[in-house]
């Protein structure tokens, strides 16, 4: 019999994701064979790893795009932006992670072995440009956070978190999957330049093909938890360990965005007329619904919760915008997020201390006084969050609107920068609780800073300030980015 | 003869389906939900899909039946808890009925001249081989990340249900 | 002459259900073991360690039927898919001596 033609591969292009798998094992065998002291250094040798793969990603970001693996899986900036989002979220939640995990007696190696599945995952999505090579990357992610949510196991809520997570999870991949499935009936193809051509010769059946477009932008609106589909965001995001919400709410988002914004804008950008109307009302629901709600929040990690659904809302303005304005504000906006978010958490953990999490309101009266540094800190993550200037959050959102602005969409962009008005509020009211109120009367031990939190928190303040006042590089990178989409 | 043998397992897999949601017990309800799988196992036949027939039964009827029951034994339903209501069979029968009735128009509309009956589509699509053929040339990559997959799931179980917490 | 047939079996099948006597009492419609009255319920909870156990199968399961197409085809394929195949068992060969020294195939 005639042998089959070997495929083109390019290992190269996969190197990132391959570091990460590759690391994941060596952690898993550190765990299992290696003395006490070889699995103290799980950690370090994980987020080496990270790096690793950081500079690869960096070093294949200056090709030009290009596919690979038979045209499903593209290397491209657009993809390599993002990736470097997902990688240094996770480098980020590996130092973050180092102490708390002491602390609560779960520094398994497993634990970072997830969390490197859970990356490469990402990556693979990030990248992928057909829709089997994106669902098995949300696949690997998704499986790895179900895990990871309930990794303290003794806790109720966290175990809550997990089971909430996977069976709605669960839920949300089923349909992105019958999506998958109703397009590639109509279409013939799941590779997305392929459905492209399809959909704009209108040779595809055209009931499926909506049906199909409607279902994958549930799916993605779940993993992104946009309104009316977070309703599992805030209990998973408060019972899950607070590194583990850290990353939640940084990487796998970027990476859900970019897969959602490559489908939509490679696959269907002939359909953009009938689509952009439900991503604008998925917008304005997802900012309102989030920013409102996080008003009412005596929860620090509920509110940090509420307050990623807005900014999902604030990126599906982007989204709504598109364009290489719309997704460079994206990205810009992703990265900053992602800089500012896990800062927050990283402070959250610290104030939580060990065992029973102290993360309500009044857990961070007085913090302004006893802990000036670490204050002065949060004080800058929030108002990065909120969207001050000279943060690097308020130019997030200023190149957001600005972007949907330009396109057309002024009522967005207004109701965008309300919502904006109404986020300062309760950030506002964290910070002025650390300095206007009284530590409470209980004596609590005092709060203790690793050096792995602190490298956080600085890496987490130079990307909040530094890209606020000076992002032009970072925003021409991105623009760049988006022109090789 | 091959309609015959789809009318027999189809009248026999809805006769399954059915039992399945009315059965007061749940282990019941499970068994008839593998003769369900059994019976679409059949149908993969008909279709010429072998590979997944084989994969209904071993991964369907087999492996995550197995979940099912395992499932429904350490849950440990009484027989009233598993079983559904019969108060609202009116309103469940109207809502199938709506189904039913939203399916015709959507069935019409995706009915195109000539495409039924499987045209363009080569004489090895969906046996063994030919999903062979696919799976390892050109969608190496995700067969390649299902096992990342399989091995973060794997990790993923051992840590939610045997780690030692200090 | 197939439907004759199955519908002749079918129809005895029924008529039996339907006309024959039945007799219900106690000990008729208990589980039969071994002629003795019946100790325990058999409805008991499952210890979650076969829960554990049953995902196992699950996923060696799943690996296994990928070598099923790759048996077929495997002349064809050649050294390069004897190559991504080992890559793929080694993946999960990893998992497994994982599994094993973790301790998690032991009975405790």
């Amino acid at each position: 019999m005639a042998s089959i033609p070997v495929p083109d591969i390019s290992l190269g292009a996969i190197a990132p994701e391959i570091t990460l798998a590759l690391t994941a094992v060596v952690a898993l065998m550190l765990e299992v064979f290696a003395e006490k002291k070889g699995r103290d250094h799980i950690a370090y040798i994980s987020l080496v790893g990270v790096i690793v793969a950081c500079f690869i990603t960096f070093r294949l970001a200056g090709d030009p795009s290009w596919t690979t693996f038979s045209g499903l899986y593209v290397v491209d900036r657009f993809g390599q932006f993002f990736k470097l989002i997902c990688l240094l979220g996770t480098g980020m939640t590996i130092l973050v992670s180092v102490k708390y995990n002491k602390d609560e007696g779960i520094d398994n190696g497993e634990y970072y072995a997830l969390l490197l599945f859970a990356t490469s995952g990402m990556l693979f999505m990030v990248s992928g440009s057909d829709m089997i090579t994106i669902f098995m990357g949300l696949e690997v992610m998704s499986i790895s956070l179900y895990a990871l949510a309930g990794y303290t196991r003794k806790r109720a809520r966290s175990n809550e978190a997990s089971v909430k997570y996977f069976i709605l999870g669960s839920l949300s991949t089923a349909f992105l999957l019958y999506g998958i499935a109703l397009i590639y009936g109509s279409t013939g193809s799941t590779q997305i330049d392929i459905i492209a051509k399809a959909v704009s010769s209108g040779s595809g059946v055209e009931a499926v093909l909506d049906l199909g477009i409607v279902m994958l932008m549930i799916g993605f609106a779940f993993k992104v938890s946009a309104v009316p589909f977070h309703m599992w965001t805030p209990d998973v995001y408060q019972g899950a360990p607070t590194p583990v919400t850290a990353f939640m709410s940084a990487g796998p988002k970027a990476a859900a965005f970019a897969a959602f914004f490559r489908v939509f804008n490679v696959a269907f950008p002939s359909l953009q007329a009938d689509w952009w109307v439900i991503i604008w009302i998925l917008a304005v629901a997802t900012m309102t619904v989030g920013n409102v709600i996080a008003l009412l929040q005596n929860d620090v990690k509920r509110m940090l919760a509420y307050s990623s659904i807005a900014h999902a809302g604030y990126i599906l303005v982007g989204f709504v915008a598109g364009g290489a304005l719309g997704s460079s504000a994206i990205m810009y906006y992703m990265l900053v997020y992602t800089f500012m978010n896990i800062g927050a958490f990283a402070i959250v953990t610290v104030v939580g201390r060990k065992g029973e999490e102290k993360t309500k309101f009044s857990d961070f009266t007085g913090l302004g006084y006893r802990y000036p540094l670490m204050a002065v800190a949060l004080v800058i993550f929030l108002f990065s969050l909120a969207g001050i200037p000279p943060t690097a959050g308020f130019v997030g959102k200023f190149y957001i609107f600005m972007a949907a602005l330009k396109h057309g969409y002024v009522y967005l962009a207004v109701i965008g920068v309300v919502n904006s008005v109404i986020s300062i509020f309760y950030y506002l009211r964290l910070s002025v609780m650390m300095y206007m109120q009284d530590e409470p009367g209980e004596d609590l031990p005092p709060l203790v800073f690793a050096p792995s939190l602190i490298a956080v928190m600085i890496v987490a303040i130079y990307g909040s300030l530094w890209l606020g006042i000076m992002p032009a590089g970072y925003i021409s990178f991105a623009q760049s980015a988006f022109l090789a989409l | 003869m091959e309609l015959l043998i789809f009318y027999m397992f189809a009248i026999v897999s809805v006769a399954f389906a059915i039992f399945m949601i009315v059965a007061r017990k749940p282990v019941s309800s499970a068994i008839s939900l593998i003769g369900v799988m059994f019976c679409l196992a059949v149908f993969y036949v008909l279709l010429n899909a072998h590979l997944i027939a084989a994969l209904q039964i071993l991964v369907y009827a087999g492996a995550i039946m197995v979940l099912f029951l395992f499932v429904i034994m350490l849950l440990n339903l009484r027989e009233k808890q598993g079983a559904i209501s019969y108060h609202r069979t009116a309103l469940q029968l109207a809502g199938v009925a709506v189904f039913c009735a939203l399916l015709v128009p959507f069935m019409s509309m995706v009915t195109i001249p000539g495409t039924s009956g499987g045209a363009g589509v080569s004489a090895d699509f969906g046996t063994t081989a030919g999903v062979g053929k696919l799976l390892y040339t050109d969608f190496l990559l995700p067969f390649e990340i299902a096992s990342i997959l399989l091995l973060a799931a794997l990790v993923g179980a051992v840590a939610l249900t045997k780690l030692k917490m200090k | 002459m197939g439907a004759v047939a199955v519908g002749i079996a079918g129809a005895m099948l029924m008529l039996s259900e339907f006309l024959g006597p039945k007799h219900f009492f106690r000990e008729k419609m208990e589980p039969f073991e071994c002629g003795e009255n019946q100790i325990v319920s058999p409805k008991q909870r499952y210890s979650v360690r076969f829960y554990l156990i049953a995902m196992f199968f699950i996923i060696f399961d799943i690996e296994a039927v990928f070598l099923f197409p790759w048996a077929v085809i495997f002349q064809q394929l050649g050294m390069f898919g004897f190559i991504e195949m080992m890559i793929f068992i080694l993946l999960l060969g990893v998992g497994l001596i994982y599994v094993w020294k973790k301790g998690a195939l032991e009975w405790e």
